[in-house]
């Protein structure tokens, strides 16, 4: 749950899961390359063929390239699809008939209005009835496997990562290779690869993702002449100057019981690298390893630098805080610091990748979480839930959240990187740029192993400080459930 | 609580007469504890009235602690429309009126069976209905869950198609659960109502059913409302049935939509408070209008039994 | 129903038993058959939704149920779990018997004193009366609110009363884990008094006021009197106090749920029974080895507290 629940955040990133794959971006630079499919609907088919030529070329992996490889292959068919059968719809809304239940988990204002927005836009362009079902985002996610078991709404909010993974294979969630043939051609591989499960289907349409950074304010940066810290070393100094100048350095919050979560994973990832994350998570190293241990002991190092009373702090109050500027930075999401932020201080909030610690692993490495929808296992209206994901796949849909939503970035990439604002460029040339991208703490191992384990393992270190201790605490539990 | 006098040994009773002075200290000493502990009592609830009243623009610039320059209404308007309050104060009505009566009509006919007639298991089967309501919720929730998945209803009585996630269920679940104390307290009731009348009754001869519906309901009216307004409150507080049995959020009855507004005020307190006391008006018009009633309701269980 | 009713109904117990037999002879097949579905049905409910279920979760608590997947029989595998592996266990076991004594020996004690001093007829009790009862008709979950508005860190009155907002001094009450259930233990007690309160001031508005004025006739003080007197005579209703007071917290649910899941120092057997269940784990297995450890704590009071009200009965 992390970071989900929120809302937000861009579009575009591209992920990788925790297979390693690749990262690739559909970014900004595929974004460039291919214009303007979002205009969705006026878009012409020959832009999907372009941009799936693109991707590869910004991304780097090649492995990740030959993973989907038969994925692009087929892309430039798909477009001639795609783009045919959008063309014979108004608007490039597929139709639809009968009523189509959406549960989501969009629960605060910004995003509510954002994701009711693209339920409308379909509404009208497709015919169908759609009900948005919106629950409180802390209380869906801790209640997604009941729900799901229970009697889910057609289509349903989730994220990428393990945890989509997990009810695919449980068959809580319907294969939708389906949408994809007819959406493929707007994503690259990177997403492409994410949007699967163990099975080889696809399960997950992407609308958006943001990168996990430290957020700031330019006008408290500028009034105090602050430098981005590149170091370790410079992140503490900094943190020592913004001491001295009175502001409450880092914005803390674990109230929630994902927050931290968030930190641990970019502490772990700037010191034991991206891959021992993967592994980790999965249970294939021990949480007793030096090398865990060792990041809780760098976590120390920045508790004088947190605001005190984390966990009774929700991270909406915490994004408050550095909105009010009475803390000079925070570790989050980038979108749902956006969110937390009015209209007017918007763009004044910027940000930078959390600074190298290991020479060895750069900053090649960060969480950019994707959240999207899944179909649920026997929808009531299929044709209407199919239809509602194929138009959700596409540049035009995710433009019309992120209008209301100006925090996250699209996953299409075709979609038009013009009119981010500076916030969302700076995310997706991030994402586009950084070599490993994972999901998140909590998307990236067992969700009983996450909540409530490591929520409660990660609230006693923020109270007891004791690096040996909660290792050992999840190690213990970690070999249980795991087993199991 | 009939314990009568006799049982009870007054012994102590050599002691010197404390002399007036000391009694009016007493009594002093027991006005500056209860004030104290009044405004103790009241001052929460007073915190959030005074914050619900202020408009935000004033607390961001002065701080929550801090006298208010304006008071305003406006923090109810926009808490009832943000919050679509209406809407989630219906499902609380579809939910808990039939609830009360189906609980009333089901634990008093239980109880009349039960108080009026001998059967061999009549205290096996109150016991078990007692101590049903005593447990803990969360000892049956599991299997519970998977009851109300199996359950398959039409959809015009549950748009889910099961008893989970439909206001039916959460209706079943609080009759099931609240019916153990009311059969218990009304065949308490009901054991003291003179059986000559009903003796009388059965010379003209009036049926059993004639008994309960003509004859017993009407003279255990007093402790049906006391019940009425009990559960009344009871469901209406209900806060854990919904959060376990209820995914679809519009579903929710007013009382656990409270954690969905949390989100929708956002970061708003002084919109949470009116949000909060906005919820309570319907318990709190009872406190004013029916406490007597409840407060019966409450002892009529314990000091009955 | 006021008090002077409840009164009167107890007694004719033993008539109404005279009576009995010889009703039934007289009951047509009608009759019997209006009879059983009037028991029928509510005893049906009763064991479809309660009883049913709580067996049901014994037999599930030895198996590794979990979401949609098939069931396996584990054994002991998850009260192994439990108690040996689980971090939250002891501390929710520990979390339960502490709020079962902060009942014990503050809240209702407290309710108590109230009612005894109001019940002396001093002047504006009733307005007392109204303000200790006020909690009692809101819902934990709007309490657990309201209080969240007094104790919030920077902004709460509390924190402000006591000049405790800025970075580094300021109380976190219900985030520090060593003293948040403290803090919520105070919102438990603002309501659990005043439930006290009315169950004992009815209680006591039902003894015999010849016996008190003979007591005080003859100089016994109030104290004294009190203690040798009243209390005795309320054994009923103490034992109705006691296992209000025991079920009340081993029930406690809604507070530290609305305050934070139930994590953090809030751990409590009915707070990690929802989270293994609902939550994202959705353990049925586990969660139902929880319950039954929940049910076995529970039942003893229950049978104490059904005994004792059932022999009664019997006389």
């Amino acid at each position: 749950m992390n970071s989900k629940h929120n809302h937000p955040t861009d579009e575009h990133a591209p992920q990788l899961n925790r297979r390693s794959i690749l990262k690739g971006i559909a970014g900004v630079a595929a974004l460039a390359a291919l214009p303007a499919a979002l205009d969705a609907c006026s878009s012409s088919p020959a832009t999907g063929s372009t941009s799936s030529a693109s991707p590869s070329s910004s991304s780097s992996s090649s492995s990740s390239a030959s993973s989907s490889s038969s994925d692009s292959s087929a892309s430039s068919a798909e477009a001639t699809t795609a783009g045919s059968s959008a063309a014979g719809v108004a608007g490039g809304i597929p139709q639809a008939t009968g009523t189509l239940t959406i549960g989501s988990n969009y629960s605060d204002p910004g995003v509510k209005k954002a994701f009711g927005s693209v339920a409308d836009a379909f509404q009208s362009g497709s015919g169908a009835t759609v009900k948005v079902n919106t629950i409180d985002h802390n209380t869906f996610q801790n209640n997604i496997q009941t729900y799901l078991q229970g009697t889910p709404d057609d289509v349903f909010s989730w994220f990428a990562g393990y945890r989509m993974k997990f009810f695919a294979a449980q068959g809580l969630a319907s294969p939708i290779d389906d949408v994809w043939d007819k959406i493929g051609d707007n994503f690259s591989d990177a997403i492409k690869a994410a949007s699967k499960a163990e099975d080889g289907h696809f399960y997950f349409v992407p609308i958006y993702n943001y990168p996990w950074v430290m957020n700031y304010r330019k006008s408290v940066w500028d009034e105090h002449g602050y430098k981005v810290p590149d170091t370790w070393d410079e992140l503490m100094t900094l943190c020592e100057k913004m001491k001295s100048d009175g502001l409450v350095p880092i914005s803390w919050t674990d109230k929630d019981g994902w927050p931290a979560m968030g930190t641990f994973d970019i502490l772990n990832m700037r010191m034991n690298g991206y891959q021992f994350h993967v592994d980790l998570m999965a249970h294939k190293e021990s949480w007793t390893d030096p090398k865990v241990v060792a990041v809780f002991e760098q976590w120390t190092k920045l508790t004088p630098y947190y605001q005190t009373g984390a966990n009774g702090r929700t991270w909406e109050e915490a994004a408050q805080d550095l909105q009010n500027k009475k803390t000079g930075m925070m570790f989050i999401g980038a979108g749902q610091a956006g969110q937390q932020f009015s209209k007017e201080n918007l763009p004044d909030l910027n940000f930078f990748a959390f600074p190298e610690i290991n020479p060895d692993h750069g900053t090649d490495s960060m969480d950019a979480p994707i959240d999207g929808l899944m179909m649920s296992k026997s929808p009531k209206n299929k044709a209407a839930a199919t239809a509602f994901l194929e138009f959700l796949g596409t540049a035009k849909a995710e433009s019309i959240y992120l209008a209301s939503d100006p925090t996250d970035v699209g996953t299409a990439k075709n979609y038009d990187e013009s009119t981010y604002n500076a916030l969302q460029k700076a995310s997706a040339d991030l994402i586009a740029k950084t070599k490993n991208i994972a999901q998140f703490l909590d998307r990236d191992t067992r969700p009983d192993f996450a909540y409530p384990i490591v929520q409660n393992a990660l609230q006693s270190f923020i109270t007891n400080q004791d690096p040996k201790a909660v290792c050992q605490q999840l190690e213990t539990q970690a070999k249980s459930i795991f087993a199991s | 609580m009939t314990t009568s006098a006799s049982d009870t040994r007054p012994s102590a009773l050599r002691e010197a007469p404390p002399g007036p002075a000391r009694k009016k200290n007493r009594r002093t000493a027991s006005y500056i504890f209860l004030t104290i502990a009044a405004i103790f009592w009241i001052t929460p609830v007073a915190w959030t009235l005074y914050t619900s009243l202020r408009p935000v623009s004033d607390t961001d610039a002065h701080g929550y602690f801090s006298l208010a320059h304006t008071l305003t209404l406006e923090n109810y308007q926009n808490a009832w429309v943000q919050g679509d309050i209406i809407h989630y104060f219906l499902n609380s009505v579809y939910i808990t009126v039939p609830a009360v009566l189906v609980t009333l009509l089901l634990s008093s006919s239980a109880a009349f069976v039960l108080s009026r007639f001998s059967f061999k298991f009549n205290l096996t089967m109150l016991l078990l209905f007692t101590a049903g309501n005593l447990l803990p919720q969360q000892v049956f929730l599991a299997p519970l869950f998977k009851v109300y998945l199996w359950i398959t209803l039409p959809d015009w009585l549950s748009s889910s198609g099961h008893l989970y996630d439909s206001i039916l269920g959460l209706v079943v679940i609080n009759v099931s659960f609240q019916m153990g104390f009311a059969t218990f307290v009304l065949s308490n009731f009901m054991k003291a109502i003179p059986t000559e009348i009903t003796e009388a009754a059965l010379v003209d001869g009036a049926s059993a059913w004639t008994q309960y519906w003509k004859l017993t309901l009407p003279l255990a009216r007093p402790a049906l409302a006391a019940m009425g307004t009990l559960l009344t409150i009871w469901i209406y507080n209900d806060f854990f049935w919904a959060v376990a049995l209820i995914s679809t959020g519009s579903k929710y009855p007013i009382t656990t939509a409270i954690l969905n507004l949390k989100g929708t005020y956002a970061v708003n307190n002084n919109l949470l408070a009116a949000g909060a006391l906005i919820i309570a008006v319907p318990t709190l018009v009872v406190y004013a209008v029916l406490q007597k009633q409840f407060i019966s309701g409450l002892t009529l269980g314990s000091t009955k039994a | 129903m006021s008090s002077s009713t409840t009164t009167a109904t107890t007694r004719p117990t033993r008539n109404t038993r005279r009576a009995h037999g010889g009703k039934l002879r007289r009951l047509t097949r009608r009759d019997g058959l209006v009879l059983g579905l009037m028991l029928g049905v509510p005893l049906i409910v009763d064991l479809a939704f309660i009883w049913g279920p709580a067996i049901a979760s014994i037999f599930y608590s030895f198996t590794d149920a979990q979401g949609a997947r098939p069931v396996k029989w584990v054994g002991g595998k998850n009260y192994h779990f439990m108690a040996t592996v689980d971090y939250e266990f002891w501390p929710a076991i520990w979390h339960n018997v502490l709020w079962l004594l902060v009942f014990i020996v503050i809240a209702t004690p407290l309710g108590m004193l109230f009612a005894v001093l109001l019940d002396r007829g001093i002047k504006g009790s009733r307005v007392y009366q109204s303000m200790f009862f006020l909690p009692v008709m809101l819902s934990l979950a709007l309490i657990g609110i309201i209080w969240q508005l007094m104790y919030a860190p920077d902004n709460g009155l509390i924190n402000n009363l006591i000049g405790k907002t800025g970075q580094g001094n300021q109380i976190d009450w219900l985030g520090d884990p060593n003293i948040n259930l403290w803090a919520v233990l105070v919102e438990a007690t603002w309501r659990q008094a005043g439930y006290v309160m009315v169950l004992y001031l009815a209680g006591l508005k039902a003894v015999n006021p010849s016996l008190r004025e003979a007591a005080s006739l003859d100089g016994a003080n109030e104290w004294k009197m009190f203690w040798r007197v009243v209390f005795p005579t309320m054994r009923p209703i103490n034992i109705v106090i006691l296992v209000v007071t025991v079920i009340e917290s081993l029930r406690a649910f809604d507070l530290v749920y609305i305050t934070n899941g139930g994590t953090n120092g809030l751990e409590l057997l009915s707070a990690m029974i929802t989270q293994q269940i609902l939550g994202a784990g959705n353990k049925i297995g586990y969660g139902s080895a929880l319950g039954v450890v929940l049910l076995a704590i529970s039942i003893g009071p229950i049978i104490y507290f059904l005994t004792v009200q059932f022999r009664k009965e019997k006389q």
